[in-house]
């Protein structure tokens, strides 16, 4: 009876240490080295794995960073400038201040703006409708307010606005991971360089109709008369294709083209009210102030008084959109 | 028994109103709007200039590149625009705007109405001519003419099959075309084959339009190399390859075109548009157009000028009912909706149907039953359930690997759906999509 169990025992060890050092020699053989310095750069990344740097998740680009000769194309959005000076210090290299970007929406199409002239019962997809024709609106540029660019946001950055049809940009959340850019069916959506207190100042419109055909569908479309062209003092602004656009590097947000925009199609956002100079100004104001300015100039109001009303106002935000979500399930 | 496709297929309510109406000729318009691109492929460019005077017939718009067709003013008057506006596809396209103020028909064109048989040139010339003549599918795809019928090098086509299907609902353009103009028909026939250097010929007509396959028939006594043959009624027939398959049992392979097995497939208005184009030196400046509906007091048949305004022909078909809830362009199954009725009139429009408000409505949709129906309809041997939920999931590898690139887009899926799942919508978004990755891999 021992006898038997000696030897059962006796053959499982043996044979377990025949097994381990086949595996040991094996493991030593087939060894694929991997720079350590890959799992402390993934540790350092958010692992968000959004391919906001271009590449499919944090492990391949933190891969890319060690591969890489000089971290100068490389960029975590998500991160920012502290995750790449870390990942810069693993490495021992440069990093390369990136300039943090945001996302703005290129189109104020609301429906009070342009007026639907057709209803679209099909598949609320924002591609299936742009593949068929240019929407329930007359617009062949703008948004079409199925909300893919929404769904597509993995950081709570963007919810649709149910009063306007368009998609807003929650500024404090978004990463700039391009996700919404990549989604739009319409390339409506651009990155531009953030400012201070976020502060932006773009040509909400890609329509590049004449004037005349664009004020037809839209009343707040850039009708390409290139009064703002001439305005800025800076060379910050192009005219292409009866289309202004303003390059967010050159720009010094000194506001001048929106004054001059006779379709309100450029926006500042999140600036202080202004202040009124003449009598006459603030008439004009007043008189070409349009509900959608209006709006904007209630958010500046909030966004430049104590921090406390801003972070509820984005939670609200926040709320909205987990609430639109459940909503959808 | 008669012929048909053996792998799924729908029968719709068939709705033929116009059936028994003559062609009638529209009056000519005020204004054309002809656009620049009226085919698939690269679009015409531009040979007028505004202010212009052109004659009917005169090439406006030449090609650019193989796959690309020329344009021709369908009208007498002056170029007054040449700038983008709206066509059926929804966009803005490039067009040339003509303000008619005549008639006045080139000199070389032919306009008796003599039969003329013999066919003089050699097939070379055939193919040049359908090239200058603007000639592209006139069922709807609108795929050049010229393209299809000079073969790549390798290939040899044994068989031409005439489409005479129309297959869809309510639309009896063909229909009407081949009981009127069934003798050019069958001579355009035989000019296609002298191209591609084809001695048999196939007509096939559903069993629906028994008066077309009694002419076609007799018709074809007199050439032995063409054959007519009735199909059985079934959606979707008119289909390039449920069509081969039919008449032929051949199958082309899945990414093939209908030339890997020998066949090459026109529609019966194509057919007419080559005899007039070879035979009377007339490019494709007009074409039968199905003005329909329920509600629609006087269903026709118009020989439309090219550029035409669609709210021209329905006028000319009783004007707009009141309850109308969408317009589409071409048939219930594959036709679009038009947002605007002051398109005009293409060469691919076969039809422009009126649907009542009730009808127009997708019904709400609902989740998937696992019913199969839309597997058992599927002409490709499909599975729409699986590529809609691959589509809104986004596996698009999956989505190849499924065939979704095979779809044809008939339809027949979403129209059995008991719980009204918008299965097309996004089967062509997954095509749409599929089709860039691809692309982009090459």
């Amino acid at each position: 009876m021992n006898s038997v169990l000696l030897l059962t025992i006796l053959s499982l060890s043996i044979l377990g240490l025949v097994a381990a050092l086949i595996l040991y020699v094996f493991a030593q053989k087939f060894k694929v080295y991997e720079d350590p310095r890959i799992d402390d750069i993934e540790e350092a990344l958010p692992s968000a794995n959004c391919g906001g740097c271009g590449f499919p998740g944090c492990r391949n680009f933190a891969e890319a960073c060690v591969k890489a000769d000089s971290l100068d194309d490389l960029f975590c959005p998500v991160g920012g400038n502290e995750v790449m000076a870390n990942v810069a210090n693993i490495l021992g290299k440069e990093a390369v201040e990136g300039k943090p970007q945001v996302a703005v929406i290129r189109c104020s199409g609301s429906f009070e703006h342009r007026p639907r002239t057709n209803n679209y019962d099909g598949a609320q997809n924002c591609t299936v409708i742009h593949n068929l024709y240019t929407g329930d609106t007359d617009c062949p540029y703008g948004c079409l307010g199925q909300g893919e660019c929404v769904d597509a946001c993995e950081f709570d950055a963007m919810y649709m606005d149910e009063k306007t049809g368009l998609p807003v940009i929650i500024d404090e959340n978004c990463v700039a991971c391009g996700a919404c850019v990549e989604a739009c069916p319409r390339d409506i959506i651009e990155l531009r360089k953030r400012n201070k207190k976020d502060r932006k100042i773009f040509v909400s419109c890609i329509n590049e109709d004449k004037g005349g055909v664009a004020k037809k569908y839209c009343s707040v479309a850039c009708i390409g008369c290139s009064l703002c062209y001439k305005a800025c003092a800076y060379d910050a602004i192009t005219m292409q294709n009866n289309l202004a656009f303003i390059d967010s590097d050159k720009c010094v947000l000194c506001r001048k083209c929106v004054e001059v925009c006779p379709t309100d199609a450029i926006h500042e956002l999140n600036f202080p009210p202004r202040r009124v100079k003449t009598g006459e100004a603030s008439k004009k104001d007043a008189s070409s102030a349009k509900p959608l300015k209006k709006e904007s100039t209630v958010k500046d109001q909030q966004t430049d008084s104590p921090e406390a009303p801003k972070e509820e106002d984005a939670k609200k935000n926040i709320e909205e959109v987990s609430t639109k979500k459940t909503d959808k399930n | 028994m008669l012929k048909t496709f053996p792998m799924g297929g729908v029968h719709p309510p068939e709705n033929k109103f116009s059936a028994g109406n003559k062609i009638i000729k529209a009056d000519l318009p005020e204004t054309v709007n002809i656009p620049l691109s009226q085919h698939l492929g690269v679009p015409a460019e531009a040979i007028v200039n505004r202010g212009d005077e052109v004659k009917t017939g005169q090439l406006i718009g030449s090609s650019k590149g193989f796959v690309s067709s020329n344009i021709h003013s369908s009208v007498t008057g002056k170029v007054i625009k040449i700038d983008k506006s709206l066509d059926s596809s929804g966009y803005k396209k490039a067009s040339v705007s003509i303000q008619v103020s005549g008639d006045e028909w080139l000199p070389e064109i032919d306009r008796s109405s003599d039969l003329k048989k013999e066919i003089g040139i050699s097939g070379e010339e055939i193919i040049k001519k359908i090239l200058e003549a603007g000639i592209v599918g006139m069922g709807g795809a609108t795929f050049p003419s010229h393209v299809k019928m000079s073969l790549p090098k390798g290939k040899t086509a044994e068989i031409v099959i005439l489409n005479g299907v129309e297959c869809e609902p309510y639309l009896t353009s063909d229909h009407r075309l081949m009981l009127e103009k069934g003798e050019e028909i069958l001579i355009g026939l035989r000019i296609i084959m002298k191209a591609l250097g084809v001695n048999r010929g196939m007509v096939g007509i559903e069993n629906n339009k028994k008066d077309a396959i009694q002419h076609f028939t007799n018709l074809a006594k007199q050439y032995p190399e063409i054959e007519v043959f009735p199909l059985k009624v079934k959606y979707p027939q008119g289909g390039e390859k449920q069509l081969i398959k039919a008449l032929t049992g051949r199958e082309v392979p899945s990414g093939g075109l209908p030339i890997d097995v020998g066949v090459v497939v026109h529609n019966v208005g194509t057919s007419f548009a080559v005899y007039e184009a070879i035979q009377k030196n007339k490019p494709l400046i007009e074409r039968v157009v199905t003005v329909t509906g329920k509600g629609v007091s006087s269903p026709s048949n118009l020989l439309a000028r090219i550029g035409t305004p669609v709210s021209q022909l329905i006028e000319a078909a009783g004007g707009i009912p009141e309850n109308t809830g969408k317009i589409v362009n071409g048939g219930p199954m594959m036709g679009k909706a038009l947002n605007s009725t002051d398109v005009p009139v293409m060469k691919g429009t076969s039809g422009i149907l009126l649907i009542p408000g009730e009808e127009s409505k997708r019904e709400q949709s609902s989740t998937c039953i696992r019913c199969t129906k839309c597997v058992n309809v599927c002409p490709m041997g499909l599975e729409p359930y699986l590529l809609m939920t691959l589509s809104e999931k986004e596996k698009f590898e999956r989505l190849e690997n499924e065939k979704v690139m095979d779809c044809i887009e008939c339809g027949s899926c979403s129209f059995v759906c008991p719980s009204n799942r918008p299965l097309l919508d996004y089967i062509r978004l997954a095509k749409f999509r599929v089709g860039n990755i691809i692309r982009n891999r090459k």
